[in-house]
């Protein structure tokens, strides 16, 4: 019996082992090892150029506007949706996932559509001298857009599985709303939180699809690390192209490091030996 | 602190969750809301601890109405079903939470905290817990905790909802007789919900029997064995076995069960009109005779208990069960099985 019911369960292991050498971990090696085909000065070199140090600078500006509006935001969605029922909350969540399942496409050009010179308020943006497209708010608003799921979604299902009672027994304790929320709630759901919040970056900062629509590709100023690989790999500076990625991966790397990180701490402090 | 309840109404949807409900409580008193599950004991505990608004009616607490009065703003202790600890804090933080959140001008120094919660942790028998975290204890010592976080705000009124249901039995023996005590010992007025009848008897002073969004009777524990008000507080205290009955005014007839009529002289309560019936007979007031020949009832099984022997005998399609000092059937005989003394309510 023990023998039988061992064979199926190596190869299926063995299987899965096998897909995520070759789709996931391969490909990772791949982007190291062609940055560095003719050593690590010439991909350090590319790194140092100025439009690819100006894209670098972008992602992370980006990054940093759209991550904590996305926590805020998601913070505030969850919460809602976790502890109170009220009408629309079934539209409330559904408009969450939406991100999720539209095309980053289309999540660029619905800006472009508002925004642009021949959208809904491009002529009043014009007259007042705006530019929100082609230009820093566009590649911020299409990132938040884009990013917003991640906070929300990690939290809606832990918030829910706690329920209410613990604030219902800080507010028996005399607590206000105010503290309640600092000294209760956000203490219960922080890992999930910063596990959001590193997801979110992971994604705002490798966002390609929703920010090529709204960048216009302006070198040295509306291009993010993404676009800049793209272009440099177009132009056929494949050592280029892959030593930017390759930081980028190493961005993508760290983060969720960090996440695999929190959530070992996390659950060593919900379950303890 | 003495509560008053008037004519508290509450719907949830089209569903009626409490129906004029009044209750009163006397300082100093432990109240048990007794009832089966959607009675609408918890939704009560809830509205009084302000946790959960009331669609009409008043609470008053110490002659005070609450209805303007937050939560936070009530002091009252609220131990909740599965003890709502905060996860991510020791037991003693959990203690102190209620201290450390005060308006600066009403809060204790940091050291006159550390002493009241330590001296609340000895209360409750568990100083060696204080550093450890809720899921670090087991249920009793959660419980323990729990009652320790909501005494700290020194409550007029303590609100416990089902503060046995997630323990197991021998736990919960212990626990009650030492709530018990406490209650008694630091001169609280105390309410809780249950639906164990066991536990609503041995705690309470006053026990509160609800059924459907209403209290059905309100009494001392011993009032609602003797009088129970109707048919349902009857079936629900107590363990009795349930039969469908006639009254014609002198005697209650069982039929079509095989079973000698009772007379008026052999009820404990008589159904108030003649008519359908319902009777209630506990084990204690069956009479079981040997016969030779068929008897109306066959033994099933027996088994020894503190006092006598309980027999499990086959009643036409019913089993019933009887409570004898000692008896010489085996399973398998006949005998005879005769009402002794029963408590009936008219259902016409």
């Amino acid at each position: 019996m023990r023998n039988e019911s061992r064979w199926p369960r190596r190869v299926v292991l063995g299987v899965a082992l096998l897909l995520a050498v070759v789709l996931l971990l391969l490909p990772l090696v791949t982007v190291f090892a062609e940055a560095l085909r003719r050593g690590l000065a010439p991909a350090l070199e590319a790194i140092a150029e100025p439009d690819t140090q100006a894209a670098i600078r972008l992602t992370l500006l980006v990054a940093a506007l759209s991550v904590p509006v996305n926590t805020l935001g998601g913070l505030a969605a969850a919460w809602c949706i976790a502890k109170f029922t009220f009408p629309g909350r079934g539209l409330l969540l559904a408009l969450i996932e939406l991100p999720f399942s539209v095309s980053p496409v289309i999540s660029g050009l619905v800006w472009v559509l508002l925004f642009g010179a021949q959208g809904w308020f491009g002529p009043w943006l014009q007259a007042h001298d705006l530019q929100i497209i082609f230009a820093l708010p566009g590649l911020v608003l299409a990132t938040i857009f884009v990013t917003f799921p991640f906070v929300a979604r990690t939290l809606v299902p832990l918030m829910q599985e706690q329920g209410r009672t613990a604030e219902e027994a800080a507010a028996t304790l005399g607590a206000t709303g105010f503290q309640t929320f600092f000294r209760v709630t956000l203490p219960e759901i922080r890992w999930a939180l910063l596990s959001g919040v590193l997801l979110c970056n992971a994604r705002a900062m490798g966002e390609f699809g929703a920010v090529s629509v709204v960048s216009g590709h302006i070198r040295g100023e509306t291009n993010t690390m993404p676009l800049q690989v793209e272009i440099l790999y177009n132009e056929y500076q494949f050592v280029a192209a892959f030593a930017v990625a390759a930081l980028l991966t190493l961005l993508a790397l760290v983060t969720l490091g960090a996440k695999a990180l929190l959530e070992r701490h996390g659950a060593t402090r919900a379950h303890p030996a | 602190m003495s509560v008053s309840v008037q004519g508290l109404c509450r719907r949830f949807g089209n569903a009626a969750a409490l129906r004029d409900i009044d209750l009163e409580v006397r300082s100093g008193e432990f109240v048990a809301l007794l009832g089966p599950s959607g009675s609408g004991k918890t939704t009560l505990l809830r509205i009084l601890a302000g946790l959960e608004a009331a669609d009409a009616g008043r609470v008053l607490i110490e002659g005070q109405d609450m209805a303007d009065v937050p939560v936070r703003s009530r002091r009252i202790g609220f131990v909740f079903q599965h003890y709502a600890l905060f996860r991510h804090m020791s037991v003693f933080e959990n203690i102190a939470f209620g201290l450390r959140i005060r308006p600066r001008a009403t809060r204790p120094p940091r050291a006159e905290i550390a002493r009241r919660v330590t001296a609340l942790l000895e209360r409750v028998q568990i100083p060696e817990l204080a550093a450890r975290r809720p899921d670090q204890i087991s249920g009793g010592q959660r419980q323990r905790a729990a009652l320790a976080r909501a005494l700290a705000i020194e409550p007029r009124l303590l609100l416990l909802d089902e503060p046995f249901g997630a323990l197991d039995a021998e736990v919960r023996k212990g626990l009650r007789r030492w709530l018990r005590d406490l209650h008694r010992d630091m001169g609280l007025t105390s309410i809780f919900v249950t639906h164990d009848q066991d536990e609503a008897m041995e705690l309470a002073d006053r026990v509160a029997v609800m059924r459907g969004g209403a209290i059905v009777q309100y009494d001392t524990p011993e009032e609602l064995v003797e009088h129970p008000a109707d048919a349902f507080v009857a079936g629900f205290l107590g363990e009795a076995v349930r039969l469908e009955a006639q009254w014609d005014g002198t005697a209650l007839r069982f039929d079509p069960l095989p079973l000698a009529p009772l007379p008026a002289s052999a009820l404990r309560q008589a159904p108030r009109a003649p008519g359908p019936a319902l009777a209630f007979i506990r084990p204690r007031d069956w009479q079981v005779l040997p016969v030779a020949e068929a008897g109306n009832a066959t033994l099933r099984a027996r088994r020894p208990t503190g006092h006598g022997v309980r027999l499990e005998l086959e009643l036409g399609p019913l089993i019933v069960e009887a409570e004898l000092p000692g008896s010489p059937l085996r399973p398998g005989d006949a005998c005879l099985l005769r009402p002794g003394a029963a408590r009936a309510f008219a259902t016409g």
